[in-house]
């Protein structure tokens, strides 16, 4: 944990960096970005989108003569992860949007990150071409055949540098493991294993082997009738590669051990915090629905998402939360109107910044919000066009709930529930945070004095 | 309340007009929404939610935690209106007991019952997806239909916990075959309907596509379904 970074004092103020998506208003559905992730060095930030395309930009070198802009980021590569497929039996589309993308750390020159649809998981590698060979003896410079009664002499190729050409390839797809829809998938920190989750079920995977994957979770019941509750999100502890947590639809989570059983259906900790009597509704199981859970980095803490707040635990304590932060409170008394228009079942992720000492989350009318978990502070920033002038400092935004309206507040009936931010990013280790909002990302800078 | 921005689904919209609501409980400024909500939940709701769960179900595949939790509310809707039709006629709102009689009376046999087919029919589509191939999930060697080998769903090639499903399933699977499906005429030459049933028409048309090598391996396919759908007991 590094002393000063990271941490929302009074001090932090976030700039906006870049943006990037068009800006039209008719845009096409595919270009709304579905996931959005940096790499374990934060050279590299990969989003994915309805469309089953990735996009990865690379953070440019810094250069001493522009010391007020940090590196920029620019795209390095694209490529369509994934098509859209139709199975034959159950006479359905799968969508190509990607859910999820989850980074490898990097062990050589090449990148390799997992990118996942509905119901196939992908593994991309991702490499540099700067040189190529020339001089072939059986080939000519266009790469035809040559006549070998033509050759004379022999010559050995050489390596000659070319412009950098950036190619990803499929090297491993690991497919026909699920029959629900994959919400989450997790890189184990033995690097050789990971699991994919969806609604009644998690894999574990090697990565060499497609054609297998073990089961480890399933929680689907004899008859689908009694089903009641689904899987909504699962992760790998950071550091320990036999544990992992699910959480579900009832606002549980459960932390699993593998070493206990091969089938992990009896957790080793069940998290859960009881019903508060004086908030209960229709909707309570609605909005106690886990949408996002996220272990801290360093392994003590997960954090998970629910409609209306933000929940830090320890795990060493599973009957409540350590902390509890408001997302958009003023929702609550609207969620009536929120379960007609289906918002209600909105799935919000959170993320952890580099020292876990701020947590960020997003919310509606293009607002995201961070909570500082050591001096209780919080702020709601807004990403849009208008923000949008190199450097410009972000204004915090304030929702105004009842009563009079300041001049720089916007009512609750005045906010835009399309604009979502579902999906947010943060650098593993600088003030650089990277927002989703439909179909542009945003890039968030904190001010260099 | 609804902000100028946002995007209804259409369907939603028209289900919407349908509805006979008096939609009090839209009110941002009623009392009622900022407190607590009412112990018996107004029928529009209830219809809400059931025009929800229908909708959901509709789709070809259904998001199914959006299905499961709308269920479990409609569940608990239906619970706050049970006890409101047993007590006496309450002064206000007049309506409410005959209407939530009337509901319970007639739909809550007929929800339940809708639900649990409904999810079962749910059940029976995973069923048929998990079918097992008798090779590995790359595909048959050389067998493909119209360039992509259709994806069977999950095949739980279980760990140790459960053994190895090949070894032991093989038999199983073709113990119960019923050979009338050989005989029968759908499936005489390749020029035929693929699916039996009311499919026929699009069957008929894209048949032609198909040749003896792919409509055999989608036999022998359909039969190692046919051999898991076949549940014990009577009924279904």
């Amino acid at each position: 944990m590094i002393p000063g970074i990271g941490t929302l004092t009074q001090d932090t103020l976030w700039c906006f960096s870049q943006v990037k998506g068009t800006i039209e208003i008719g845009t096409t559905e595919a270009d709304i970005i579905s996931t959005v992730e940096f790499n374990h060095t934060g050279e590299l930030l990969a989003t994915g989108d309805k469309g089953g395309r990735v996009v990865i930009f690379q953070r440019e070198q810094e250069s001493k003569n522009q010391v007020h802009r940090r590196g920029e980021y620019n795209v390095y590569s694209t490529f369509q992860s994934h098509e859209p497929e139709f199975d034959y039996l159950k006479s359905l589309e799968i969508e190509e949007k990607i859910n999820k993308i989850r980074w490898l750390p990097q062990q050589n020159a090449a990148y390799f990150l997992l990118s996942t649809n509905d119901k196939t998981v992908k593994l991309w590698k991702v490499s540099e071409r700067d040189k190529r060979p020339e001089g072939y003896n059986l080939k000519d410079e266009e790469g035809r055949l040559r006549d070998p009664a033509t050759i004379t002499t022999l010559r050995v190729p050489v390596l000659r540098p070319m412009d950098l050409m950036v190619e990803a390839t499929p090297r491993r797809v690991f497919a026909n493991a699920h029959t629900y829809h994959i919400n989450s998938i997790s890189v184990n920190s033995d690097y050789e294993t990971y699991m994919s989750a969806d609604d009644l079920r998690i894999n574990l995977w090697n990565f060499e082997i497609t054609n297998q994957s073990f089961n480890i979770v399933d929680i689907k019941p004899a008859n689908m009738e009694e089903l009641t509750e689904v899987i909504t999100a699962a992760e790998f502890h950071p550091h320990h590669c036999n544990t992992f947590v699910y959480s579900s639809s009832k606002g549980t989570i459960r932390l699993c051990d593998m070493r206990a059983s091969a089938l992990c259906d009896r957790h080793t900790k069940f998290f859960e915090e009881p019903e508060d009597p004086s908030n209960r509704s229709f909707f309570s199981e609605i909005i106690s629905s886990i949408s996002d859970v996220k272990f801290s980095h360093s392994g003590r803490y997960i954090m998970t998402r629910d409609y209306l707040t933000v929940k830090v635990w320890d795990l060493n304590m599973e009957n409540r939360p350590i902390e509890t932060y408001q997302v958009h409170d003023y929702l609550r008394s609207k969620l009536c109107s929120l379960y007609e228009n289906d918002c209600i079942f909105d799935k919000f992720e959170c993320v952890w910044n580099g020292s876990d000492s701020v947590i960020m989350t997003g919310s509606y009318n293009n607002f995201f919000r961070m909570f500082d978990r050591n001096t209780k502070r919080d702020v709601t920033l807004e990403a849009s066009r208008e923000n949008s002038k190199p450097r410009a400092i972000l204004k915090p935004r304030k929702v105004c709930v009842g009563g009079k309206r300041r001049k720089d507040e916007i009512s609750v009936d005045s906010l835009d529930f399309s604009k979502k931010i579902l999906h947010t990013a943060w650098h593993p280790s600088e003030n650089i945070i990277a927002v989703a909002a439909t179909n542009n990302l945003y890039i968030f800078q904190d001010k260099v004095n | 309340m609804l902000s100028k921005g946002l995007k209804r689904k259409r369907e939603e919209e028209e289900e919407k007009e349908h509805l006979a609501v008096d939609a009090w409980w839209l009110d941002p400024g009623h009392a009622s929404v900022a407190q607590a909500p009412p112990a018996v939940a107004s029928s529009s709701l209830f219809d809400l939610s059931v025009l929800k769960l229908h909708h959901s179900l509709q789709q070809s595949e259904p998001d199914l935690r959006h299905l499961v939790l709308v269920v479990n509310t409609l569940r608990r809707i239906q619970a706050s209106m049970a006890p409101a039709a047993a007590l006496p006629p309450v002064p206000s709102p007049p309506a409410a007991p005959s209407v939530a009689d009337n509901l319970l009376a007639s739909s809550d046999a007929a929800l339940s019952a809708s639900m649990a087919s409904l999810l079962e029919d749910l059940s029976h589509i995973e069923g048929l997806s998990q079918a097992p191939q008798p090779l590995a999930d790359e595909g048959p060697p050389g067998r493909s239909i119209g360039g992509a080998a259709p994806s069977l769903g999950a095949l739980d090639l279980l760990g140790p916990a459960t053994g190895c499903l090949l070894d032991d399933g093989l038999e199983g699977l073709f113990e119960d075959i019923d050979t009338s499906m050989y005989d029968n005429e759908l499936w005489a030459p390749a020029s035929e309907g693929l699916k039996p049933g009311p499919e026929d028409g699009p069957g008929k048309e894209e048949a032609p596509e198909l040749d003896e090598a792919e409509l055999d391996y989608l036999m022998d396919v359909l039969v190692g379904t046919q051999a898991l759908e076949r549940p014990p007991g009577p009924g279904r």
